[in-house]
């Protein structure tokens, strides 16, 4: 800003306002636009596979059940797609407006896959949505089910294109560095390299998963509330059934797999991995399975001697290397540069691990309650179900953290560090005064967000109350009355 | 001919001025098809309450993917000129999130209201719908005319005029897609509001050359020169085309030549920064273009896509063709 007058205002509001410098505020902006914005892309990319069940179903079979469920959820995913949209729009302009300088290095490599994402996801996603939220007297039966299946399409390309750019972030590939300009760039020379780099398949695969979990979570969670208030609901109790599988199934995936992703990290990001252990001094290294805080500073600088820890020795290496219990692993005082700030990496790991076996449990209980018989009446399963119904995006969240926050002082990795990435001519002021307009804005979007979502479910526990049929009654039509 | 997977050479010699091309025409079809929606959104403003069911059925399954135009807009500037990506945006930093606050103002406006039936929850929303659809045309104006040229700040005479430009070219493109959406009184009105809109848009847009010619003394000779005497009159041609096509109750054409009028501004403004792409930096095409291999790759891609992108919104636009009724909301 040059503008005499605007210039003129920023000096005098300036220091108020620029506590934060550019590169703290931009960071801070974009982790909590992306905290926010994540939960509607996974609830996108989770609940687009059962819409597309349901939407089958409904057509295959014409029962009343899969209408009522597609509606609901339906109702749920575009409130849900539109919030993605309002806060995935700003997210693709930061990479310019607050990272310019790591988008003028980093261009040709992530602009080609955001604009495919525009060009094969966004478009597929936003024109068939329209189909399914308005078109179900418009087009065919199977035209119908057809565009349900296109927004899942849509959804999960979309997710392909971003981890994309965020795994040739974490593990770049086939690039090389040029001067142009007097500016050092990185020029794609091997797209295939770039795109499928190391990380890509372990990020997608533990990405869509996590998705999936989370919204299972979800779906299982208000099932459990309907089928508490109503215990004959044959709709709902049919959710449950699938949901307490799937997650069993999902979750227990996601532990192993997330084992053996750990291991790539080990390789591929030392000082991610000993960030996440808070592993200081180099050597053998032990995995501390539960660590409490006992004091308070132990909360903002975890180490092994200022924690209460239940630790398995050496077990760190043994996972690092994949069987040997004295590997070295270089800890976080050897490396060239700055650590990551470890104390979010090193507790949103254990809060992402310990949820994820949390998952597991409640996935075998419900499981083996539905194989005994009673699920519907097992009255302490369905409240933990109810409870853990948000907890999925909670462990997704914190898993991110661990990825994107573990990454730092990269922004890509050993290529260029965050603090180099930040547009120059942003002050603290402008950074600080948009940050806090997304604070405030996206607290109120998400609690606007939550009251909706609260009065989608409270129409439908309404429904229930007054007796709408839910079940398959030969008699009743195929096709219900609009509510 | 070269190959696609070269690194020394583009496909085509000329794909760099091609690229630039596609960003013009994301930008243009964005500021068309979503004006389409911002005058639907200002001439809400005056509408009553059954009026305003049937604007926003027409406007539900259409407007998010009108949107993503803006996105397609972005990513391909992104891709083919990263350096001027980065430039602008950061250059006018509060402007962009201003544009992105006004976008999610009219998006949330406009499907929160009917979340509940209290009268102050759904005027609250009403007024965030036409608010949010009357600043964003507004502040897109200024934002492209600011970046245009060359401006360090967009606080200027200029990008002002064109952002007020814009917002009436908007309500022409509202009216005249309302005069297709609607029926009887309240099509009536707006194709009315949609001529008077009209001849404020040649109002502005005559200012609007005023401006340029007495400020910006670098852009008289494009100003003089025969290709803007063609714009002006292309121009005159559609306004004229609009206000009569409208009055004698032929809407199909009157939204015809309302995406003229678009049109033809979109083509003026680029005219006026190429060969540059970010005259503020003094860059041109060449100088920011990508390499050749990420370009032709880009480019494959956007061979392949884009008609598949145009099939989309003609089939969208068929399915959700011809006057709505109030009763086509998602239930």
């Amino acid at each position: 800003m040059t503008d005499p007058t605007v210039t003129t205002m920023m000096t005098e509001f300036g220091p108020w306002l620029a506590f934060l410098t550019p590169e703290l505020a931009s960071r801070i902006q974009f982790g909590w636009a992306i905290t926010i914005h994540i939960i509607f892309a996974a609830l996108s990319v989770g609940l687009a596979p059962f819409l597309v069940y349901f939407t089958v179903q409904e057509v295959r079979t014409g029962k009343e059940r899969y209408v009522r469920l597609r509606k609901f959820w339906t109702k749920i995913f575009a409130v849900g797609f539109i919030m993605g949209t309002v806060t995935g729009i700003p997210m693709g302009f930061m990479f310019g407006t607050n990272f310019g300088a790591f988008s003028t290095v980093a261009g040709e490599l992530i602009g080609g896959p955001l604009s495919f994402e525009a060009k094969m996801a966004f478009f597929l996603e936003a024109v068939f949505l329209g189909i399914l939220l308005f078109g179900r007297d418009r087009v065919s039966d199977w035209f119908y089910a057809l565009s349900s299946f296109m927004v899942a399409l849509g959804a999960w390309l979309s997710a392909f294109w971003i981890l994309v750019v965020n795994s040739w972030m974490q593990t770049p590939r086939g690039y090389e560095i040029v001067m142009e300009d007097g500016v050092q760039i990185a020029q794609l020379t091997d797209p295939l390299a770039a795109f499928f780099n190391p990380r890509f398949p372990w990020m997608y695969v533990h990405m869509q998963n996590a998705a999936i979990i989370s919204v299972t979570l979800l779906i299982v969670g208000i099932a459990a509330y309907f089928v508490w208030k109503n215990r004959d609901s044959d709709v709902w109790k049919t959710a449950l059934r699938v949901g307490v599988v799937v997650l069993l199934l999902t979750s227990t995936f996601q532990a192993i797999h997330g084992d053996m992703y750990g291991r790539h990290v080990a390789e591929t990001q030392p000082h991610k991995f000993a960030a996440m252990e808070a592993h200081y001094e180099t050597g053998s290294a032990d995995l501390h399975v539960v660590a409490i805080p006992t004091e308070f500073e132990s909360i903002t600088d975890p180490r092994a001697d200022n924690l209460y820890t239940i630790s398995i020795p050496h077990f760190a290496s043994f996972l690092a290397s994949g069987g040997d219990p004295n590997a070295e692993v270089t800890g976080l005082n050897d490396f060239e540069y700055d650590s990551p700030p470890v104390a979010w990496v090193f507790w949103s790991f254990r809060i992402m691990v310990g949820l994820g076996f949390w998952f597991i449990a409640l996935g075998a209980w419900g499981t083996y309650r539905l194989w005994k018989g009673g699920l519907a009446d097992d009255d302490r399963l369905l409240k933990a179900l109810m409870l853990s119904s948000p907890l999925g995006f909670v462990a997704l969240i914190t898993g991110w953290y661990v990825a994107e926050i573990g990454r730092q002082p990269w922004i890509i990795q050993d290529v260029l560090k965050t603090s180099d990435g930040v547009s120059p001519p942003v002050t603290g002021t402008e950074a600080t005064l948009t940050l806090l307009a997304f604070v405030v804005g996206y607290v109120l979007l998400f609690s606007v967000f939550l009251y909706v979502l609260k009065r989608i479910i409270d129409e439908e526990a309404d429904r229930h109350e007054i007796g709408i049929a839910d079940d398959n009654r030969p008699d009743s039509p195929g096709v219900p009355a609009d509510d | 001919m070269t190959s696609v997977f070269s690194d020394s050479a583009y496909v085509l010699e000329s794909l760099p001025e091609l690229w630039f091309g596609l960003v013009v025409f994301a930008l243009g079809v964005y500021l068309l098809l979503d004006g389409f929606d911002f005058g639907l959104g200002i001439l809400f403003a005056e509408a009553d309450d059954s009026e305003r069911e049937l604007m926003l059925a027409a406007f539900g399954p259409l407007w998010k993917a009108n949107e993503v135009w803006l996105v397609l807009f972005g990513t391909v500037l992104f891709a083919g000129f990263p350096a001027v990506y980065a430039n602008v945006l950061g250059r006018y930093y509060l402007l962009v999130f201003a544009i992105l606050f006004s976008l999610s103002l009219r998006g949330l406006g406009s499907k929160l209201r009917e979340e509940r039936d209290d009268e102050q929850w759904v005027r609250f929303w009403d007024a965030c719908f036409v608010a949010g659809s009357t600043l964003s045309p507004f502040l897109l104006g200024v934002f492209v005319a600011s970046w245009v040229l060359g401006e360090p700040s967009p606080l200027a005479i200029a990008p002002f005029v064109v952002g007020l430009t814009v917002v009436a070219l908007a309500v022409v493109l509202g009216g005249a897609f309302l005069g297709v959406k609607t029926r009887r009184g309240l099509r009536t009105r707006v194709v009315q509001r949609g001529q008077l809109a009209t001849g404020a848009y040649i109002l502005l847009f005559v200012i609007t050359a005023a401006v340029l010619y007495s400020q910006y003394p670098g852009l008289r000779p494009v100003l003089l020169s025969g290709s803007t005497g063609a714009l002006v009159v292309v121009t005159l041609v559609f306004a004229a085309a609009n206000v009569v096509a409208a009055s004698r109750e032929r809407y199909h054409a009157s939204v015809l030549s309302a995406s003229g009028l678009a049109a033809t501004l979109v083509v003026f403004l680029a005219t006026l920064l190429y060969p540059t792409v970010d005259p503020a930096a003094g860059l041109t095409i060449a100088d920011a273009v990508v390499s050749p291999l990420a370009l032709n790759m880009t480019s494959v891609f956007a061979a392949i896509f884009m008609p598949i992108i145009v099939g989309y919104f003609l089939f969208l636009y068929s399915v959700f063709s011809g006057p709505v009724t109030a009763d086509q909301r998602y239930k």
